[in-house]
């Protein structure tokens, strides 16, 4: 059964969408372009349509670590942020994670300075990509929506317990108005109660926690945390499962557009992904053999289901929204290459980098980079990686 | 009451919430302090540990030496955890998901981590109004990582990033006024402490858990390690820093000075800097405009205090 929907801000939605989860704590501090989120937020405690305690931080640092300490008495906690925001609660994803603390964060995408920039790309994803979160990519606002709720059930389920990122493009998705279906209250509550950590600060029973390791410990506590984090996976899945047979919206791991068959694929992450649905079906009717594949989860990497959907490929174009400086082309094309490794018969990854800052690239963007992509297979790629659409 | 003094020690609880075994250094006029202050806690207080010192010597896995629920994060975000919890517990006990009961919540930190790094956390707290107790355990520099300065280390103690050498003669600024800038937050309460006077300590811990909000507790805590002095001297020296008037003890309740204790006559400062190491560079004309400073500073306070 499709629902009404309704033409709503993402950012607005994603709001109401920790409304509906019941959130206890939110903390957070305002950086652009994540704003709209926890104003809206702050709008629904002041007006008591969500009974929460809200907590308006001096710094993003102090943002993430008050929910480090909600989390750890067992509330049901969320935080928002963006770019140097992400940067300054970079040591505190550590320990979030190490804790093993079901905290929800959306990031709205965006580049980091210098030079200063509040539009999106994906360096501040990418500069967190090792810090323990589960990490989930949005394409459109129902999806954000809908992987928030997700979000929650999936931080606090007992095989899980770690934190999650929700990551949607800066401006590019957090500020555009879409048609969304908000789910109702109670199917939310039914499908995501709030599950309380097994361990929590309580004086009734009480834990250490932080405690710090020496050497004999700290590999074996790390390891513990990285079988955990391999093992999500199925849990995962199985809760965009149930989550499809209550809402009616399917979400996979590794999503394939027009891939049947496709003997050359462009690989895409984040909002951008629909732009490029644009140049694939035009290519497509033009005679290019092209197809479509997207990532949504980006942690833990879903090495299977990419491999999957690659394996008959001869080409892969692979956009990255973010530059690896001095390394082997972007973040994303060189993770997937190294995904690819152990395949038998391995696609040529042609990496490209671009939509830096806010830069857009438009449909037929898309178009030039899978022409100019596909033909660099061909030829051979003499750089370690393309930039689009730069002046030089 | 006659016979104050042998009575008020059978008045303490006898528990311990902080248990030996630790690895604190020897004579460690922290350790003394944390375990008066875990007396003050009660069994129904959640404790927030900073990086530094006591987090070091009493938490190293699998063992601890806290039988209260204890958290430890980072060095700098203490105030900011304990903001956290203190919020958590609020909203799941309005929402019924919790019990209600009168769950207390101690933040504990070293200079450095209340001083220097962790000031805009502990800053952002107390502007907020939590529900907590602030305790920032003095010991006059970064001693976890080996006697580094802070803006805590008095004016000419040698340090091994101030140290005393040819050209300078150790720490060349004044002691960073941290009970001043809790006051200038219009706090219910903030007071000095010292373990060398463990009654007044228990009490003002007391008093800092039960008053609604935030309130600040700064305490000296000798370190013979840092300090380079014998660590038997550990309790008197504390005595010696308040009755020299360096560390007065002193309260302020919303914005009101009270002095807690005021001796006859302050003694000079050169009977406690003396029999610290890292004071015996100083040439005597130095050590004269540090008594006079501290006077002044003293007289200040007193002045505050009328």
């Amino acid at each position: 059964m499709i629902g009404k929907r309704h033409g709503i801000e993402v950012s607005i939605a994603l709001a109401d969408a920790v409304k509906l989860c019941d959130a206890d704590v939110i903390a957070a501090y305002p950086i652009t372009p994540q704003t709209h989120i926890v104003e809206h937020l702050a709008e629904l405690v002041a007006e008591g349509e969500l009974d929460a305690e809200y907590i308006p931080v001096e710094s993003e640092h102090s943002a993430l670590s008050a929910c480090l300490g909600s989390a750890a008495a067992g509330a049901r906690t969320f935080t928002a942020t963006a770019g140097q925001g992400l940067e300054l609660m970079h040591e505190v994803l550590y320990v979030a994670s190490g804790m093993r603390l079901p905290i929800v964060m959306a990031v709205a995408n965006r580049a980091l300075s210098a030079p200063l920039s509040v539009w999106g790309d994906h360096s501040d994803a990418m500069a967190v990509r090792d810090t323990g979160w589960i990490q989930i990519f949005t394409e459109n606002g129902q999806e954000v929506v809908d992987q928030i709720i997700c979000a929650f059930k999936i931080a606090e389920h007992h095989k899980v317990l770690l934190p999650v990122m929700i990551h949607l493009d800066g401006f590019n998705l957090s500020h555009v108005i879409e048609p969304i279906e908000m789910p109702d209250k109670q199917g939310v509550c039914d499908f995501a109660p709030h599950r309380r950590s097994p361990l929590t600060l309580h004086p009734s029973r009480p834990v250490a926690m932080g405690d710090f390791a020496p050497p004999v410990i700290f590999t074996e506590a790390k390891w513990a945390q990285e079988q955990a984090m391999l093992v999500v996976k199925p849990t995962i899945v199985e809760i965009w499962e149930q989550f499809a047979e209550k809402f009616g919206r399917t979400y996979k791991p590794v999503e394939c557009y027009k891939c049947d068959g496709a003997k050359n694929l462009l690989f895409t992450m984040g909002s951008f992904s629909e732009t490029a649905m644009t140049a694939v079906d035009k290519l497509r009717q033009a005679g290019v053999d092209i197809g479509l594949v997207r990532l949504r989860l980006w942690r833990p990497f879903p090495f299977e289901e990419f491999c999957a959907a690659v394996k008959d490929a001869e080409t892969l174009l692979v956009l990255d929204r973010c530059i690896s400086s001095g390394g082997p082309g972007g973040p994303v094309a060189s993770e997937l290459k190294s995904a690819l490794y152990k395949l038998d018969k391995k696609p040529k990854v042609v990496s490209f980098v671009g939509g830096l800052g806010g830069r857009d690239i438009t449909v037929a963007g898309f178009e030039k980079i899978i022409v100019d992509g596909l033909e660099l297979a061909e030829t051979g790629q003499e750089r370690i990686f393309e930039i689009v659409g730069v002046r030089e | 009451m006659q016979n104050l003094g042998i009575y008020a020690s059978r008045l303490v609880r006898k528990e311990e919430n902080f248990v030996p075994g630790h690895r604190a250094c020897i004579g460690c006029g922290e350790a003394l302090a944390v375990r008066l202050a875990a007396k003050a806690f009660g069994k129904n207080t959640i404790v927030v540990n900073a990086t530094g010192c006591m987090e070091i010597v009493a938490s190293q896995l699998p063992y601890t030496s806290w039988k209260l629920p204890w958290i430890h994060t980072l060095f700098e975000n203490s105030a900011a955890v304990a903001s956290g919890i203190e919020a958590g517990l609020k909203a799941q006990m309005r929402k019924g998901k919790l019990p209600q009961e009168d769950i207390k919540v101690a933040a504990i930190a070293g200079d450095g981590a209340t001083l220097d790094i962790g000031l805009q956390a502990l800053s952002g707290a107390m502007e907020r109004g939590h529900d907590f107790v602030y305790l920032c355990f003095d010991n006059e520099a970064y001693m976890n990582t080996g006697i580094q300065r802070s803006s805590a280390t008095p004016f000419g103690a040698s340090t091994t990033t101030s140290p005393a050498g040819r050209a300078k003669a150790g720490q060349m600024s004044w002691k960073k006024d941290m009970p001043a800038i809790a006051v200038a937050h219009n706090i219910p309460y903030v007071a000095t402490a010292c373990p060398s006077y463990p009654f007044d300590l228990i009490e003002k811990v007391k008093k800092g858990l039960e008053t609604r909000g935030p309130t600040y507790i700064h305490i000296l805590s000798v370190c013979p390690t840092g300090w380079r002095c014998d660590t038997e001297i550990s309790v008197m020296l504390g005595r010696l820093a308040v009755e020299t008037g360096v560390f007065p003890l002193y309260e302020v309740e919303n914005g009101k000075y009270k002095m807690s204790m005021v001796p006859d006559k302050l003694k000079p400062v050169k009977d406690y800097m003396k029999l610290q190491r890292r004071f015996r560079h100083l040439k005597p004309e130095a050590i004269d405009s540090i008594q006079a400073r501290v006077v002044e500073e003293y007289e200040k306070l007193l002045e505050k205090a009328k």
